[in-house]
C-alpha cells in the first residue's frame, strides 16, 4: 500500500513582519515571542497536532535562523515523526533555476515535491502570524461535506476595519461568489483568515497555471483564489467564531498579550483540552520576593521579581529589581529592569537591560503610544512613549 | 579531556526514610523544588558532567519514575549509544530480587560489563546539590584511588536509617569509616552516597563478593578494607542537602527561597526535568505573593507567603497560604488558611478549611486526598 497523508499543512512563515519594527530586525515574524512562554508559530503548530495533522511544511525565507533553531526536529509539538512531522522548507537552488519565494502561491508551488511525497488528498495552507485556537479537522470535515475545491476560513470583523482584510462575499449556504482583497467599500465584514483547505489536485493545477502566468503576482489572495472563482470552482467559506488576532502590528501584539490576563481571559492559553505546545525554557520556578507586588499578570519560569508588576506579561528569566515598576507592558525573555527603573506601556524584546532609574514609555493614558525596545540593548535615561529603539538607534536626530 | 564514566543511580534505596512521600513512588521521583523530582538533580549533574550513559537501578513502585523519565529526551539522554537505561531487579527461580546495594550491583554486572567507559559514578537520589563529577574523577585519578567517596561536612545528626561518616587523613585517604555511628554535636564528615571507581575495579569487586558470599557493600567491602584499599574522601564544599526525613525535606525545600541557594543550584548550569507544556502562571488582580517560588500553570487569586507552589496549583480568593509546599495540581478553594502544610499531588482543599502544622512537624496531606 502506498503510504500517504490525508492532509498536509503548509505554513507560510517567511514574512518579515515589517510593521513590528525592531522586534523583527533579526527574526521572522512567526518567531516573535508571545504570552510569556510562546512564540507566534506555536499556535498554528499546536493547532495542527491537536487537529491530528502531523505533516507540516514550514516555509521560511526572511531571517530563518532563529525560527529553524526553535522548531528543531519538532519534538516539542510531537512533530518528530518517522513519516511526516515538521519540515523546514527554505528556498533552494535547482538545476534549471534558482529563486527566492516570490509570493505566497509561488512559495507553495516551489515545494510541490514536498507535498506530493505524501500523496495528500487535501492541503491546508496556514500563515504564521495569527494567535488563535482552531480545530482544522472540523474545517476539513466541512470541506468534505460541501464538496468544495477550496474552503476559506472566515471571521466577522468590525465593518470599519473590513477594508484591511480580504473580504468574502458569500451566499446563504456559505459558498463564495466574490472575493475582494482589501476593498475600499466592503460589501460584507466576513474576512478571510488566510487559512485555506484545498483539494490537492485542484491546488496543484491552479498553482501550475498561476506559475505559467507572467502577469500574476503569485499570491493566493490576489491571484490564485480569484482565478479559481472565475473558473467556476466550488469555493466555500468556513465560519470561525473564536478568538483570532493578527499580531502583525505593535499595538495588536500588545493587545493580544493583554488578552491573556485576568480571571476569565479573553483568550485562554491554559485550556487543558487544547494545549499550546512550545519549546519550554529550562528554568527554575519564578521567585517572587518579599517586597514584590504582582497583580493581573503572567509570569514565566525563571523570573526574579522584587519590584511592582501590574497588567504585564513577563517571559522567562526576566528580572525586576527592588523599587522597579512595570505596568501595562510585555517583557520578553532575559530582560532586566534595574532598581528604581520604570517601564510603562511598552514592549521590550529579549535581553534588554533597563538601567537603574531609567524611564521607558509613558502611561497608557498619555496617548503617546507604546514604546518598543529591540533586543540586546541597554537603556538609561528616558524613552518617550511611542518611541522605537534598537541597537542601531543613534539618538534624536 | 573529559574522563569517560557511566552513571549508576539507585532510585529506591532511601525510600524508608520518607515513607509519606515514597508510599507510591521511588525516592527518585519525589517532587522537589516546584517543578523537579529528586532524580533530576543527579541526572542533570551527570549530563552536565558529560556522563551520558546512566543506568537507573529500581526495585519497586517505579511506575511514576518510568513515567517521569520517558525516553530520557528531556535530559538529552535519548541516545543511540547509552542514554538512560532502566535496570529493574533481576530474579529467577533461584534468586529473589536484591535486598542490599551489593546484591543490586551483582544484578547489573551484565550492564557494567557491556559498557566501555573507564569509570563508574554510583549515586543515590537523596541529594540536592550541584556536583561536577568530572572534578571528582580528576581527584580520583590524581590520588590513584581504588574508591573515592564524596562527603559533606555536617553539624546536625543524620536522620537517615543508614549512613556513614568518613575519617580522612590530610591527603584525603580514609583512616576510618563508621556505619551508623552515634552522632551528637560538632562537625562530622557525612558520606553523601556518591562513589567513584574504575569500572574494572567495580566488576572485580562484585565478582569477588559473589564468590565469597558477601552481602553488604558498606560493611563487607568499604569498612572492612579501609586499610588495604586506597579509599579516598572527596570533600564537597558547596551546598548539599540530604533528604532523609519529611522534616528535612521541608526545611531543605524552604532553603530554595534563599537566593544564594537558588543561584548555586540553578545559576550556572541547567537542571533538566520533564516538561509539561503548562501555561505561564497567572496572578489575578488582588493576588498577594511574597517570598515564594511559583511554578508554571498556577493561578493565584489569594495570598501566598513563604511557599513553594508546584505546577498547576490553584489558590482561590481570600485564601492565605503560608510556609507551605503545595504540590502539582493541588486545588485550594476560597478563604482557606494553611500554615506549614505539605500537600502531595492532586489534593483538593475545600473552601474555608483551616490547617496548620509547625516547622518541626509540617502537616502532610497525602496524594489525591480531598479535605
Amino acid at each position: 500500500m502506498l503510504r500517504k497523508k490525508e492532509c498536509v499543512a503548509m505554513l507560510l512563515a517567511g514574512g518579515q513582519g515589517s510593521r513590528l519594527y525592531a522586534l523583527t530586525n533579526n527574526i521572522a515574524k512567526p518567531a516573535v515571542a508571545f504570552g510569556a512562554k510562546y512564540r507566534i508559530i506555536d499556535f498554528p503548530l499546536s493547532n495542527c497536532i491537536n487537529s491530528g495533522i502531523d505533516t507540516v511544511g514550514v516555509l521560511t525565507q526572511y531571517e530563518p535562523l532563529e525560527l529553524n533553531e526553535y522548531i528543531g526536529n519538532g519534538q516539542p509539538w510531537d512533530l518528530d515523526r518517522a513519516f511526516g512531522g515538521v519540515h523546514i522548507l527554505s528556498p533552494y537552488q535547482a538545476k534549471k533555476k534558482q529563486s527566492w519565494f516570490e509570493g505566497t502561491a509561488n512559495a507553495i508551488y516551489q515545494n510541490l515535491p514536498f507535498m506530493k511525497k505524501y500523496n495528500p488528498d487535501y492541503v491546508l495552507i496556514l500563515s504564521g502570524d495569527h494567535i488563535y485556537k482552531m480545530n482544522y479537522a472540523e474545517m476539513l470535515r466541512a470541506h468534505k461535506a460541501t464538496g468544495a475545491d477550496c474552503t476559506i476560513a472566515a471571521i466577522e470583523v468590525p465593518m470599519k476595519e473590513a477594508s484591511r482584510f480580504g473580504i468574502l462575499n458569500t451566499r446563504e449556504d456559505g459558498s463564495i461568489y466574490e472575493f475582494e482583497e482589501k476593498p475600499k467599500a466592503p460589501k460584507s465584514n466576513l474576512a478571510s483568515m488566510g487559512i485555506y483547505i484545498f483539494t490537492a489536485e485542484k491546488l496543484f493545477k491552479y498553482l501550475a497555471a498561476d506559475d505559467a502566468n507572467p502577469d500574476s503576482s503569485k499570491d493566493f489572495g490576489k491571484d490564485v483564489l480569484p482565478a479559481m472563482l472565475n473558473a467556476g470552482e466550488k469555493m466555500f467559506s468556513y465560519r470561525f467564531k473564536g478568538y483570532w488576532k493578527d499580531v502583525g502590528t505593535i499595538s495588536s501584539l500588545w493587545e493580544s498579550n493583554m488578552d491573556l490576563l485576568g480571571e476569565d481571559p479573553v483568550f485562554d492559553v491554559g485550556d487543558p483540552d487544547w494545549k499550546i505546545h512550545s519549546r519550554n525554557p529550562l528554568a527554575p520556578p519564578e521567585h517572587i520576593g518579599d517586597g514584590a507586588v504582582v497583580s493581573n499578570s503572567l509570569v514565566a519560569l525563571g523570573c526574579e521579581v522584587d519590584g511592582y508588576v501590574k497588567n504585564s506579561v513577563l517571559a522567562s528569566n526576566v528580572v525586576i529589581e527592588e523599587g522597579a515598576t512595570v505596568e501595562d507592558s510585555v517583557l520578553m525573555a532575559g530582560t532586566v529592569v534595574k532598581k528604581g527603573a520604570k517601564v510603562l506601556y511598552s514592549i521590550i524584546d529579549e535581553n534588554v537591560v533597563v538601567e537603574e532609574g531609567a524611564e521607558v514609555g509613558e502611561s497608557k493614558e498619555s496617548g503617546n503610544g507604546i514604546a518598543v525596545l529591540g533586543r540586546n540593548i541597554s537603556v538609561a535615561g528616558k524613552v518617550a512613549g511611542g518611541k522605537i529603539i534598537d541597537k542601531d538607534y543613534k539618538g534624536e536626530e | 579531556m573529559a574522563h569517560s564514566a557511566v552513571g549508576v543511580i539507585f532510585s529506591n534505596i532511601h525510600d524508608e526514610n520518607i515513607p509519606e512521600l515514597s508510599r507510591h513512588r521511588t525516592m527518585a521521583s519525589i517532587p522537589y523544588g516546584g517543578r523537579y523530582r529528586l532524580i533530576d538533580f543527579t541526572l542533570s549533574n551527570m549530563v552536565n558532567s558529560g556522563i551520558t550513559t546512566v543506568g537507573i537501578v529500581t526495585k519497586n513502585n517505579y511506575q511514576s519514575l518510568i513515567d517521569h523519565l520517558g525516553s530520557g529526551k528531556d535530559w538529552d539522554l535519548a541516545r543511540k549509544d547509552g542514554g538512560i537505561i532502566l535496570l529493574p531487579p533481576y530474579s529467577d527461580e533461584t534468586d529473589a530480587p536484591y535486598t542490599t546495594r551489593l546484591e543490586a550491583l551483582m544484578g547489573i554486572t551484565g550492564f557494567l560489563t557491556h559498557r566501555n567507559e573507564d569509570y563508574v559514578v554510583i549515586t543515590d537520589c537523596d541529594g540536592i546539590a550541584r556536583v561536577d563529577f568530572q572534578e571528582i574523577l580528576r581527584f580520583h585519578e590524581e590520588k590513584n584511588a581504588d574508591i573515592t567517596m564524596v562527603y559533606h561536612e555536617e553539624t546536625e545528626p543524620a536522620q537517615s536509617s543508614y549512613y556513614m561518616t568518613l575519617q580522612p587523613d590530610e591527603t584525603g585517604r580514609l583512616k576510618g569509616l563508621k556505619i551508623n555511628p552515634k552522632l551528637k554535636s560538632g562537625k562530622f564528615d557525612l558520606y553523601v552516597n556518591i562513589m567513584v571507581m574504575s569500572r574494572e575495579f567495580l566488576i572485580n569487586t562484585i565478582q569477588d563478593a559473589v564468590t565469597r558470599g558477601l552481602s553488604s557493600f558498606g560493611r563487607d567491602i568499604l569498612a572492612k578494607n579501609v586499610d588495604t584499599l586506597r579509599i579516598f574522601g572527596y570533600k564537597f564544599g558547596g551546598y548539599y542537602a540530604t533528604i532523609s526525613s519529611l522534616q528535612n525535606y521541608y526545611s531543605h525545600s524552604m532553603e530554595l527561597l534563599q537566593r544564594d541557594v537558588r543561584d548555586e543550584l540553578f545559576g550556572a548550569r541547567d537542571v533538566y526535568t520533564k516538561v509539561r507544556d503548562s501555561a505561564p502562571s497567572k496572578y489575578i488582580d488582588g493576588a498577594v505573593v511574597k517570598n515564594s517560588l511559583i511554578s508554571d500553570g498556577c493561578v493565584i487569586e489569594g495570598t501566598v507567603d513563604n511557599c513553594i507552589l508546584f505546577r498547576g496549583v490553584k489558590v482561590g480568593k481570600g485564601s492565605v497560604i503560608k510556609n507551605s509546599i503545595i504540590m502539582q495540581d493541588t486545588v485550594i478553594g476560597t478563604n482557606v488558611e494553611l500554615d506549614s502544610v505539605i500537600t502531595d499531588k492532586n489534593v483538593v482543599i475545600r473552601d474555608r478549611r483551616h490547617l496548620a502544622g509547625c516547622e518541626a512537624l509540617p502537616y502532610f496531606i497525602a496524594k489525591g486526598r480531598m479535605l
